[in-house]
């Protein structure tokens, strides 16, 4: 079976595997892994996985929306460590999934709306599977890692150009819904993103961030020209620069591997993006839109985290369960907040309200901080 | 590291000690200052420390909410911060690994700031208010009918934000640095358990608590708690500061109740006023202290002497006429507050005033009556606004090691 094989490769040369070992492209093979493809009818309301079981090995799923809303499919590993995901699946589209899974207990989601934790089932997976090494289990988790970087770079490029198509529509109703939902890509794996220098500033700078002279592009200067001149006529270049920008950082952000400590610094560097940003409200300061961004933070440090999952249950299960819960808590907090399949604007939040979440992020932030030490074995 | 030894070091090097891993020592004249050996207070003790402890200069006071649902998890806390407390009043770092000794990867466990500098006689003082004993911990059957919530007083101001909490810590140094550094290391140990729900800073204390420390000036420019409890009075103590068996529940004996008033003055239109008015509505002279019937400080107020008008020399409404034992059915406080500027307000007017602690047996009989009289008559009300409000019972203090704030109230 590939599955075992694979990972006796990964525990024999660490780290130095070439990421073209990965599921992604092994489509090919999935004759190796046993099942046929799954099909999943996705509608606004129900999931409906064809199987509930498979063997191990490459597992397809080919999901089709047929409901309204914009829908994702996820599989997920224990600790909601995503396997694999497709994004941004349309109304009446259909698109596969294929997934290296090893035996174990999983769950698919659907996620109408592409919100919350989405429309679960369990899936059962059956086989053997030789158990990871510590060293495996951290390549492994930059593996897991990239893939999800994967998943949601295509998603933002797709956004993006709905975006910027719209913006250079002239459609600004259609523009303003698209910002925030755009941006959510971005901001679960801004970390990536700026780790390139000058790209970074010049797709997400906010005006209070300039320096005297310097030319102002990115998402922010549309956000402006929405939000307060309420004219988009002149956008079209911003737009056009960004999406050239976006793409160009996406090719970047794809060639790179984090290491399992910058994997945990970006979990935490997240957060204290939330902490800085998003509870103030100064990222989306003309929108008001910051709590699409917030739960996007949160979602990305909670991916790098789920990736480093099973070296940490090795290390520290305590910590593990303390991560779960307070993960599990901040979510609670900010599903208070919801509004529709988006959330409510950051202006008409109370002090109390943003205080409750600022604790919340504080009290993730705290146990999130040690995970660094521990991946690094110190 | 020991902060206290890296000190040692330094002096016994000389100015060359500041090598690496070592801070600089503040000096004067080149030459390095050693701390005085009496710069740490025992944290373990019949009575939590920072109370009757000769005041010392500055403050951070912290008060808390508890944001956890989960019993274990905050006597889990408190536990920590008792640890923690014990080892930054002895000079030490936060934790065992410190600010450098850790792993490279991890956040260090002390915040560091602290590094290079004496104890400064900090102490770290626990106080649980009125809010920790309703349903959330099954506190109910212990609260002490002495923590009732205190009335609202005629004119009070009091802002909720920055009034009230859960828990609250007094930590008092000789250096601010010292006593922020406590109290910032707590707030982070406590996180997801506690989240701090207002602080206040304070400086110059305002009043003495030993017959060895002379009277400080508040910022109207008088001396401040001259009638103060003070520690060597044991039998007044006993009487009037500490929690005694049968007084309410066990937990609290030998402990003693904290209220806090931020009082912010009104510095401008005080500054205007004339000292004659000043000295009448105080009741004491600006220069010694004395009040307006004697001639020294220390000289009991005489309350029935009339001047040439007939009227009394103490104007009926005169501060230390009202505040007074005599006129208040003998209740006393122990005062312990500190002057605080938090800069400036948006019209250009210092914010400044008092940040008043006093502790005492029960605040029904002592606080708020004098308190009631005080915000009816005094005179200085025209000059002052009490702007917050807090009330905590603060238990005996902790005699060994193994023994943790709060552990007697949870058990």
């Amino acid at each position: 079976m590939r599955t075992p094989r694979l990972l006796a490769l990964v525990a024999a040369t660490a780290a130095a595997v070439p990421l073209a070992a990965c599921g992604d492209d092994s489509g090919s093979d999935a004759a190796a892994g046993g099942s046929g493809k799954i099909t999943v009818d996705a509608s606004d309301t129900d999931c409906k996985v064809a199987a509930g079981q498979s063997d191990a090995g490459t597992v397809t799923f080919a999901v089709a929306n047929k409901g309204n809303k914009v829908t994702e499919f996820y599989v997920y590993a224990p600790g909601d460590r995503v396997m694999g995901e497709v994004e941004n699946i349309a109304p009446g589209l259909s698109r596969e999934l294929i997934v290296e899974l090893a035996a174990g207990t999983y769950e698919t989601a659907c996620k109408p709306g592409m919100i919350g934790k989405g429309i679960r089932n369990a899936f059962q997976v059956s086989g053997s599977a030789a158990p990871l090494t510590e060293d495996a289990k951290l390549a492994q988790a930059t593996k897991d890692y990239q893939r999800y970087v994967k998943s949601q770079t295509g998603a933002l490029i797709d956004k993006t150009t709905e975006f910027v198509t719209a913006v250079k529509a002239g459609d600004i109703e259609k523009s303003k819904a698209l910002f925030p939902i755009a941006r959510t890509y971005w901001e679960r794996i801004e970390p990536v993103a700026e780790s390139f220098g000058d790209l970074d500033p010049k797709i997400d700078a906010r005006e209070a961030d300039l320096e005297a002279g310097q030319k102002w592009t990115g998402f922010h200067k549309i956000e402006k020209d929405m939000w307060v001149a309420k004219d988009v006529s002149k956008s079209g270049p911003t737009a056009d620069q960004l999406l050239t920008d976006v793409k160009t950082i996406v090719d970047k952000a794809n060639t790179v591997t984090l290491s399992p400590v910058q994997l945990a610094n970006g979990s935490k560097g997240l957060l204290d993006e939330v902490a800085t940003g998003k509870i103030t409200g100064e990222e989306d300061t003309f929108s008001h839109t910051d709590l699409w961004d917030f739960a996007a933070n949160v979602e990305g440090s909670q991916a790098a985290i789920a990736a480093l999952r099973p070296a940490l249950e090795e290390k520290d299960p305590a910590l593990v369960k303390t991560l779960d819960e307070r993960f599990a808590s901040v979510e609670a907090a900010l599903g208070k907040h919801r509004d529709g399949d988006g959330w409510k604007l950051h202006n008409t939040l109370s002090q109390a309200d943003l205080k409750a979440l600022s604790d919340e992020i504080n009290a993730l932030s705290e146990p999130i901080s040690k995970v660094a030490a521990l991946v690094a074995g110190k | 590291m020991q902060r206290r030894k890296v000190i040692g070091l330094a002096g016994a090097g000389a100015v060359a000690a500041a090598t690496a891993g070592t801070v600089a020592i503040r000096a004067t004249g080149g030459e390095p200052v050693a701390p005085p050996p009496s710069d740490m207070i025992d944290f373990y003790g019949e009575r939590q420390a920072g109370i009757i402890t000769p005041a010392q200069d500055r403050l951070h006071f912290v008060a808390f909410d508890v944001i956890t649902k989960d019993k274990a998890a905050l006597v889990d806390m408190l536990e920590s911060w008792t640890a923690a407390a014990a080892r930054m009043t002895r000079g030490q770092e936060a934790g065992t690994l410190g600010a450098v000794g850790g792993s490279p990867e991890a956040p260090p466990e002390d915040t560091g700031e602290a590094l290079g500098l004496p104890a400064a006689d900090l102490t770290l003082t626990i106080g649980f208010g009125p809010s920790l004993f309703d349903s959330r911990f099954g506190l109910r059957a212990k609260k002490p009918a002495a923590l009732a919530d205190l009335p609202k007083f005629p004119g009070d101001t009091i802002d909720p934000a920055i009034s009230g909490g859960d828990i609250c810590v007094q930590a008092c140094a000789n250096d601010p640095q010292v006593a922020v550094h406590a109290v910032r290391n707590l707030a982070r140990i406590g996180m997801g358990v506690v989240s701090v729900r207002w602080s206040q800073l304070g400086f110059g204390r305002t009043s003495s608590t030993s017959t060895t420390q002379a009277t400080p000036r508040n910022l109207f420019g008088f001396k401040d708690g001259t009638a103060n409890l003070k520690a060597e009075e044991t039998s007044l103590l006993d009487d009037h500061l500490w929690v005694r068996t049968g007084d309410g529940p066990d937990w609290m004996t030998g402990g003693s109740y904290m209220v806090t008033r931020k009082i912010r003055m009104l510095i401008e239109p005080w500054d205007r006023t004339s000292l004659l008015e000043q000295e009448t509505i105080v009741g004491r002279d600006k220069g010694q202290g004395a009040p307006l019937s004697g001639h020294g400080e220390f000289d009991e107020p005489d309350f029935a002497v009339r001047g040439d008008g007939g009227e009394p020399v103490i104007a009926t409404t005169a501060h230390v006429r009202l505040a007074h034992p005599t006129q208040n059915n003998g209740a006393r406080l122990l005062r312990r507050g500190y002057n605080f500027v938090d800069g400036s307000d948006g019209l250009g007017r210092l914010d400044a005033g008092l940040f008043f602690i006093a502790y005492q047996r029960d605040p029904r009989r002592q606080f708020v009556p004098v308190q009631t009289k005080l915000a009816r008559q005094d005179q200085l009300n025209e000059y002052i606004r009490h702007v917050s409000s807090g009330l905590f019972a603060c238990p005996p203090g902790l005699r060994a090691a193994d023994d943790f704030w709060g552990r007697s109230l949870f058990a």
